[in-house]
Parts: structure tokens; C-alpha cells; sequence
């Protein structure tokens, strides 16, 4: 398609980029995200500080994958750390020494991948959270909150698939428990353990395998959700929270270029110096003052990587045996007893399988109970949606309980406590933490909102003290301005919508459930302020002052 | 959730009744009116601003030259004390981070000082719009009808029943995973044996030397694993299964059940280590309680009742070897253990 009269360049460079141009239309990308405007806000950036320490792994993981053996040959350690001189271990383990004390940065580009693992998973996590509080996951973001769920599901399976890659003692005692919890799952526990570990437990090829899934089909799926992720974010554009001039059919924001790039762009920067700091000063995972992986030893007090933290503390929390009640279950079969171990697969699958179970149907459950189909670009304030806030918050404290439990014996020994007394007082949170944080934040969301409606009814507190003529004294209080005004009245206001017939005006079971639901989540609501609602407290107070007036005329 | 009341509804008009919908509402003002920066009004201010930006990049310089003498000068091959290690780790991390931090804290300034600061507005487009919809039905439709697979059924069957099959091989291929070459029951059976046999002599771990009765004391407790573990092919996978704790306790205080009565030698008792819970050694004995307790999970195991669960997450007891002496006093077993150790499974019956 050339013309006769096409663009020539006249410098250099804009010769390259009309070459590069017209060979792949650039110039329409550019038209379509040189000036796309992003919203923006300081919660907006935990989902970037997940991209960029995901950028760190690849490039510090790449970095150790050239000097890291996975082999569980047995190999006598003749490296630069002398304490550790003429032990045996594994090829891997060694490896990872190596790369400590023998390969100038090698430490270091162990820690910042460690700490760029701990804080990938961190700040999906509070990503999550932010989504989820502000209800961002509404229609039509439901598929990219599922797609950010099993982000969070690889992120935790490439942490689990590397942290025991250099195979020592810590590390390996993790895997044991990944065995027992595995011999646990009846029928086909047992087998899957074995091909597992190649074997028996701990075999020499589990090392191995795990290396294979961790360097290549986890990152691959992690980087395509990605890719997948961030699709999504453009086809909906972002969205922003609630404010005068802000609605659900447009955008503010800075375009990204120049501002919006420069400081996303520079945040990566930030985010990679920040690692840098922690990997340079803050030791993690010194293998080796573990040792490498042996059997018989372990040390009191290990902890599990943060992430994995909830679902060891539910594997602390179950008791073995109520009173002479065992939970391993000997099932009598014709053919013989066969045990079915609830003991660990009840908090083995149970907690977790229920949190991200919730998590994943979420948008649909609460699409069913308020019956809002409608597109939602603008955020909640989590405060004017008491109901998901509430449930968030329970599930915050059901998590947080679980993980606390994972150090119980570290608070035991820390605030000189009986373990098994640490281990009672979890237990009975795990059950009652939940309801309890429920039944608090909302209490405590449904007072933010009457404060707000206070404010707009009757001002901010201005700070000035006024004295009467009689010595009483009083706060001034000033009227907000119309963008406040409207910042504190205008939400979604959700409301109990009663069991409603179908076309054959029967109410079916499901539906009553849902109005049950909705009656429960609902019946208490705050309603925003509404122009003739001030217009009246105006004048209420325009009279209160005329009766202070008559007052005072009858103390004369 | 009994009171459903906010303060009372008379007077703070706070609950709204369900069908009370609000229609009235404040009107949008629009975006509040752009407020200049220091910078906007100031060219003092904002030169001031890009001597800081400068500053910074220089900061990210330094940080970079600062990375280079850490690692050539601080940085050496051979042998290193611990000490030295961690310094130049510090100075590797401190120069990165002040490379990067000076880049990036330097672009972050230069943008919200110094480049525009008005907020733009951009209107959302419609995700799917009826037209499209309609133009892609009809493609769909077209598509499928030039294919035929609605009109010839028996391709289309015959099309879901190969994609049902064919990636099943793809999961028998993993049958190979278990590298021992061993048949389902032959995996099964090798849970339920250890190492340990009639005569098979008590060892310390790891050193490996035998072990006289009379060297164990009331009291005290022995790491132990069975001799020759070190000669055998696979030492860590039967030391996995085979490690012991041997501990001493006055006779008197023993509760020995039915059949037990000889597994013991003048109160020395021989218990597996590995937690039925989910596999952890159990590496910490309270003398005074007589009581073990896996440093994992909290299991704690009552060595007066034969290592019974007392606490925790485990669901049986420790399993017992059954150990007695030889002609030279050494302690050895008297046969292995009567059930599987370590964490159950559901074939453990």
C-alpha cells in the first residue's frame, strides 16, 4: 500500500521509528495509549508492586538458575564455609552454598529472590483485599477477580515449589508435612505420595521435579494470567473511587504519558531499591545454619514461609482426639479396615478450601442477594458497604487466626504462656473471631456513616470555641463545601429487597433464602443525606436559634 | 443482630424505612477547580525542583559506583568468614538499593512536581454493543453452518468421543513417576516395613556406635538409629522411617499393656520419632512430665501411657520396638515394629 507521496523522516531517529512504524501501525498504539487516563490512587499501587517483584524473580531467578544444581546426589560439601566442611548433603544444598559463599552477589540475589517471593505474595494478597473492600470485582470485573484468585493460587505454588529447592533441614521437614498430608487423601493418598517423591519419602528425585515446575510451567502460567489480567484491565478501563465529577461513564485521571508512566514507571525503581535494602541487610533462610536435610533432627520454633502459615496453624488447631474420640477413622470395608484421617485432612482442606471457595463465588453472591446487575466503575467506600466489609473482615480474622496459629509455640515462649492454653484460646477464635469481627465492623461502618450524614447535616467542627453572653460554650461548626457535600451523599444505597414471586407468582425456597440473606445484610442501612433532609435541618436549626433568642429574652 | 435501631429512629432519621427510596440527590459539581503548585506559580520553585530531580539521578550514580567497589573490593573468592560475607552482602544491597531508589524517587518527584498535575477525563466505552453482538452471531452461525458439524451428527460424536480419550494416556504416562518399580500393593507393604529386625543392634545418631543398656541412665534419652543404616542403598529414605528415641524411666511409673510386657528392657524403652501426625521428627523429651513433643505441630505423646496422644493434632500413639540385650549387654530389637510408623494413610487399616 505505498503511496506516492509517503512520510519521509527527517532525522535519524524519526527514520528508525518510521521505519518500525509503518511496518507495525505503532502509531495507532500510541493514538490509543499515549494519553489513556488511569486513575489515581495510593491503594492502586499494591497490584503493581506485585507485577514489578514478579519482574525481580524473573531476573533474580534466572540469575541463580546459573549456578543452581537440583541433583540429590550425594556430594561431601568442599566450599568457602568452613563450619559446614566435610559434611554430606545433597548436590542441590550444596549448590545453594555455593552460590552463599562462593559466587560474589550469589547471597544476595538469594535474598532479594526470597524477599521479592515474600512480597509477590504479600502484595497480591493486599491487592485482593483492596479489590474486595471496595467492591471493584463488581460487574464486569467478576472473570478478572477469578483470574487474580488463581494468580494468587500460582503465587503460592511457586513459593511452595521453591522454598524447598535447596534442600535443607528446614525446607526438607516442610516437605515431610506436604507428605503426611498427602498420605492423608484416602484412596489415592498413599499412591500419590509416591509418585511424588519418586518413592519412598524423601527418594532423590523430588528435588528435582520441583525445580522443573518451579522455573518453567509455574512462572509460564503465572506470566500468561498476567498477560491476561492486564488485558482485561484495558478492555474495562480502571476503575476510580467516588467524587464530584467522577462517574460510571468516564474516567479521571493523568494520562500516561508523560505522568501516569513516569511515576508507575519510576515505582518500579522504588519497589526494586526497597528490595535491594531489605536483601542487603535483613538475613532470610540461612541454609546454612539449618544444615542440610536429615530425617531425624529439627529445630523447635521453625516457621513456614508467611504465606503458608494459615494452613500449617489450621494443621495445629485440630485436635488429634476429643476426649477418647480419635479423628482417624477406621472404616471396616469387606475387605478389610481402611483409615480416613480427618485429623489432617479436615484443616488441611477444609479452611482453605472454604476461604477461596467464598472468595471465587463472591461477585456471584452478592450479585444474588442485591439482585445488582448493573456495571459498577466506581468504587465503594468499604464504610458505605457495611455488609461486604463485615464479611471481609471476618474472613481477615479467620485467616489472621489460622496464621497466628502457626507460631503458637513462638507466643507461648515469647509471653511465657502454657502452649497448650495458646493453642484452647485459637481454637475458640477460629469459631467465634469471625462472627465477632462481623458483627464489629459493621457496627463500626454503619457509625462512619452516620458521622458522614452527620457532617453534612450539621458541618464539619470548624475548631473555634464561641462563648455565649451566659459563659456557655460551644463549637462552631461550618457547612462543607458542595464537593465534599457530595462526596459523603452520593453511594450506592443498598437496600432489604423482600422475597420476590416469579412469573407464576410462586416464591421459590431460593429466593426466600435470599431475601433472608438480604434482610440480615440490609435491614440496618444508613441512607445517605438527600437535598430536602438538609433543607429541612436547616431550617431546624434556624428555628433552634430563634427559640434560643426567646429564651434568653425571658432570662432577662 | 437484635437491635436494629440507630438511636432511635424518631429523632435521627438515620434508618431509612425500605420503601422511603430516595430519588432526590445532590446534584455533581464537577471536579473541584484545579489548584496551582508552588511550582506552577514559582520558577524559583521550580528549578529548586529540578536541582532535587538532578540530585537524585546523581544519588543513583554514586549508588552504582558504590555497587562496583563493594563487589571488587569487599568482594573476594576462597575462604570468608561469616562476618565478612554479611558486610560486603550489606554493600551490594545498599549500593542496589541506592541505584535504584535514586532513579526511582527521582522520576516520581520530577512527575508530580513538575509535569502537569491536571487531572484529565476520558468517557468508557461500551464493553459489547448490540451491533457487534449481532454482527458476531451471525458469524458464529455462518461458520457453523459451513462446517456441518450440526448437519452430520456422527462426525461430531465420533469428534467428542476421540477428545474424551486422547488425553487419557497422557495421564497413565505418569505411572512411571515411581521410580522404584514397585506394583500398588508391593508400595503399600513397603509403608509397613522398616529396617529394623530381630537383633538388629540400638545405634546412636549419627555417629553410629552400638549402644549398652547400661549406658543408658533413668532419665535420659538416645537418638537412635539402627545399625548399618549408612551401609544401605537409600540410607535417608530408611532413616526416614527407621529413627527411634530411646529414654530411660523408673518401672514403677510405666503403664505396660497387654503383650508389652517384655518390650521393654528394666524400663528402657525404644519409640518411634516420627510424629503420626504428619511425619515430623519428634525431637524435644521433657524428663519431669515423661512427655514428647513434636516441635511441628504440638503433638505431645504421654511416655508413662506407652506414648499415647495427649495433645495436639496427632490422631494414635507413637508405635513401640519391642528391644531387649544381647549376649555382650548392647541393645538390640527384638523384631520391627509390630505397626506402620509415621503419619497415617488410608490403607494403615
Amino acid at each position: 500500500m505505498t503511496t506516492t507521496n509517503e512520510y519521509q523522516a527527517s532525522t535519524a531517529t524519526g527514520r528508525i521509528a518510521n521505519f518500525v512504524d509503518s511496518r507495525v501501525g505503532a502509531s495507532g498504539m500510541v493514538k490509543e495509549f499515549g494519553r489513556k487516563i488511569f486513575p489515581d490512587h495510593w491503594s492502586f499501587m499494591f497490584g503493581e508492586v506485585a507485577m514489578y517483584t514478579f519482574v525481580l524473580l524473573l531476573l533474580s531467578g534466572t540469575f541463580l538458575t546459573f549456578f543452581f544444581d537440583p541433583s540429590m546426589a550425594h556430594v561431601v560439601y568442599d566450599g568457602s564455609y568452613v563450619p559446614m566442611k566435610g559434611i554430606g548433603m545433597s548436590t542441590a544444598m550444596a549448590s545453594t552454598m555455593d552460590i552463599s559463599f562462593d559466587v560474589r552477589g550469589g547471597l544476595f540475589m538469594r535474598q532479594v529472590h526470597h524477599w521479592s517471593a515474600l512480597l509477590f505474595v504479600a502484595s497480591l494478597s493486599v491487592h485482593m483485599l483492596r479489590v474486595f473492600f471496595t467492591g471493584a470485582f463488581r460487574r464486569p470485573r467478576e472473570l478478572n477477580w477469578v483470574v487474580g484468585g488463581v494468580l494468587l493460587i500460582m503465587g503460592l505454588a511457586a513459593g511452595f515449589t521453591g522454598y524447598s529447592l535447596p534442600d535443607d533441614l528446614l525446607s526438607g521437614n516442610g516437605l515431610r508435612i506436604i507428605d503426611g498430608v498427602m498420605k492423608a487423601l484416602p484412596i489415592v493418598g498413599t499412591y500419590l505420595s509416591m509418585f511424588f517423591f519418586g518413592g519412598e519419602f524423601p527418594g532423590d528425585t523430588v528435588i528435582p521435579r520441583l525445580y522443573s515446575l518451579h522455573i518453567m510451567i509455574v512462572p509460564a502460567v503465572i506470566i500468561l494470567l498476567i498477560v491476561v489480567h492486564l488485558f482485561m484491565v484495558v478492555t474495562h478501563k480502571h476503575t476510580q473511587y467516588p467524587g464530584p465529577g467522577r462517574t460510571n461513564d468516564n474516567v479521571v485521571g493523568f494520562p500516561v504519558g508523560p505522568v501516569y508512566a513516569a511515576k508507575a514507571g519510576g515505582f518500579f525503581f522504588i519497589v526494586f531499591g526497597i528490595v535491594a535494602f531489605i536483601a542487603g541487610l535483613f538475613q532470610i533462610n540461612p541454609v546454612w545454619n539449618y544444615g542440610p536435610y536429615d530425617p531425624s533432627p529439627v529445630s523447635a520454633g521453625t516457621q513456614p514461609d508467611w504465606y503458608i502459615g494459615f494452613v500449617d496453624g489450621a494443621l495445629r488447631l485440630m485436635p488429634g482426639y476429643l476426649g477418647n474420640f480419635s479423628f482417624e477413622w477406621i472404616i471396616p470395608f469387606p475387605w478389610g479396615d481402611n483409615t480416613l484421617v480427618m485429623s489432617v485432612l479436615l484443616p488441611a482442606l477444609v479452611p482453605a478450601g472454604a476461604l477461596f471457595a467464598v472468595m471465587f463465588a463472591w461477585p456471584w453472591i452478592e450479585r444474588w442477594i442485591t439482585k445488582d446487575n448493573r456495571e459498577h466503575h466506581l468504587l465503594d467506600r468499604p464504610r458505605n458497604a457495611p455488609f461486604r466489609t463485615a464479611v471481609g473482615a471476618a474472613g481477615v480474622v479467620f485467616y489472621c487466626v489460622m496464621w497466628a496459629a502457626a507460631s503458637s509455640d513462638l507466643i507461648a515462649t515469647h509471653f511465657h504462656v502454657s502452649l497448650n492454653d495458646v493453642t484452647y484460646w485459637l481454637r475458640t477464635l477460629f469459631f467465634l473471631g469471625p462472627i465477632f469481627a462481623f458483627w464489629l465492623t459493621r457496627r463500626i461502618c454503619l457509625s462512619l456513616q452516620r458521622k458522614d450524614r452527620e457532617i453534612v447535616l450539621h458541618g464539619r467542627e470548624a475548631g473555634i470555641i464561641q462563648m455565649s453572653p451566659e459563659g456557655g460554650f460551644s463549637e462552631k461548626h461550618e457547612e462543607v463545601d458542595v464537593y465534599k457535600r457530595y462526596l459523603l451523599t452520593n453511594y450506592v444505597d443498598r437496600q432489604y429487597i423482600p422475597a420476590q414471586p416469579d412469573a407464576a407468582g410462586h416464591v421459590s425456597g431460593s429466593e426466600k433464602r435470599r431475601a433472608a440473606i438480604s434482610k440480615f445484610f440490609f435491614e440496618d442501612r444508613v441512607a445517605p443525606v438527600t437535598p430536602s433532609e438538609l433543607e429541612a435541618a436547616h431550617a431546624a436549626h434556624g428555628h433552634h436559634e430563634v427559640e434560643g433568642d426567646t429564651q434568653d429574652s425571658i432570662a432577662k | 443482630m437484635g437491635d436494629h435501631s440507630h438511636g432511635s429512629p424518631e429523632n435521627s432519621g438515620t434508618v431509612a424505612k425500605a420503601d422511603d427510596v430516595a430519588q432526590d440527590r445532590f446534584p455533581d459539581p464537577g471536579l473541584p477547580p484545579h489548584r496551582p503548585r508552588l511550582a506552577d506559580r514559582d520558577p524559583r520553585a521550580a528549578k529548586r525542583h529540578e536541582r532535587q530531580v538532578a540530585l537524585l539521578f546523581t544519588i543513583s550514580i554514586i549508588g552504582t559506583l558504590f555497587f562496583f567497589v563493594a563487589y571488587f573490593v569487599l568482594g573476594h573468592l576462597g575462604e570468608m568468614t561469616f562476618a565478612e560475607l554479611r558486610v560486603q552482602n550489606a554493600a551490594l544491597g545498599l549500593g542496589t538499593a541506592f541505584a535504584m531508589l535514586g532513579i526511582g524517587v527521582g522520576i516520581v518527584h520530577w512527575a508530580k512536581t513538575l509535569m502537569p498535575d491536571h487531572e484529565l477525563m476520558e468517557m468508557r466505552h461500551e464493553i459489547r454493543s448490540e451491533e457487534d453482538r449481532q454482527d458476531a452471531v451471525e458469524i458464529i452461525d455462518t461458520v457453523l453452518e459451513e462446517s456441518g458439524i450440526k448437519r452430520r451428527p456422527l462426525i461430531r460424536n465420533t469428534l467428542i468421543g476421540a477428545i474424551a480419550l486422547a488425553p487419557i494416556p497422557a495421564i497413565f504416562m505418569f505411572r512411571d513417576l515411581d521410580r522404584t518399580g514397585n506394583t500398588a500393593n508391593e508400595m503399600i507393604d513397603s509403608l509397613r516395613h522398616t529396617m529394623w529386625d530381630k537383633g538388629i543392634r540400638l545405634t546412636r545418631d549419627p555417629s553410629g556406635t552400638p549402644i549398652k543398656a547400661s549406658d543408658v541412665q533413668i532419665g535420659s534419652a538416645f537418638h537412635v538409629i539402627p545399625e548399618g543404616l549408612n551401609e544401605t542403598e537409600h540410607p535417608l529414605n530408611e532413616k526416614a522411617k527407621a529413627v527411634v528415641l530411646l529414654m530411660r524411666m523408673d518401672p514403677a511409673e510405666m503403664q505396660i499393656s497387654e503383650g508389652r510386657e517384655t518390650w521393654n528392657v528394666d524400663g528402657i524403652v525404644a519409640y518411634s520419632k516420627i510424629c503420626t501426625h504428619v511425619g515430623c521428627p519428634i525431637a524435644l523429651y521433657e524428663q519431669h512430665t515423661h512427655h514428647l513433643l513434636c516441635p511441628c505441630h504440638q503433638s505431645t505423646f504421654d511416655l508413662t501411657q506407652e506414648c499415647k496422644v495427649i495433645f495436639g493434632p496427632a490422631g494414635h500413639a507413637l508405635p513401640q520396638l519391642p528391644i531387649t540385650v544381647d549376649s555382650e549387654g548392647y541393645l538390640v530389637a527384638q523384631s520391627d515394629f509390630h505397626e506402620p510408623v509415621g503419619p497415617s494413610y488410608w490403607e494403615r487399616g
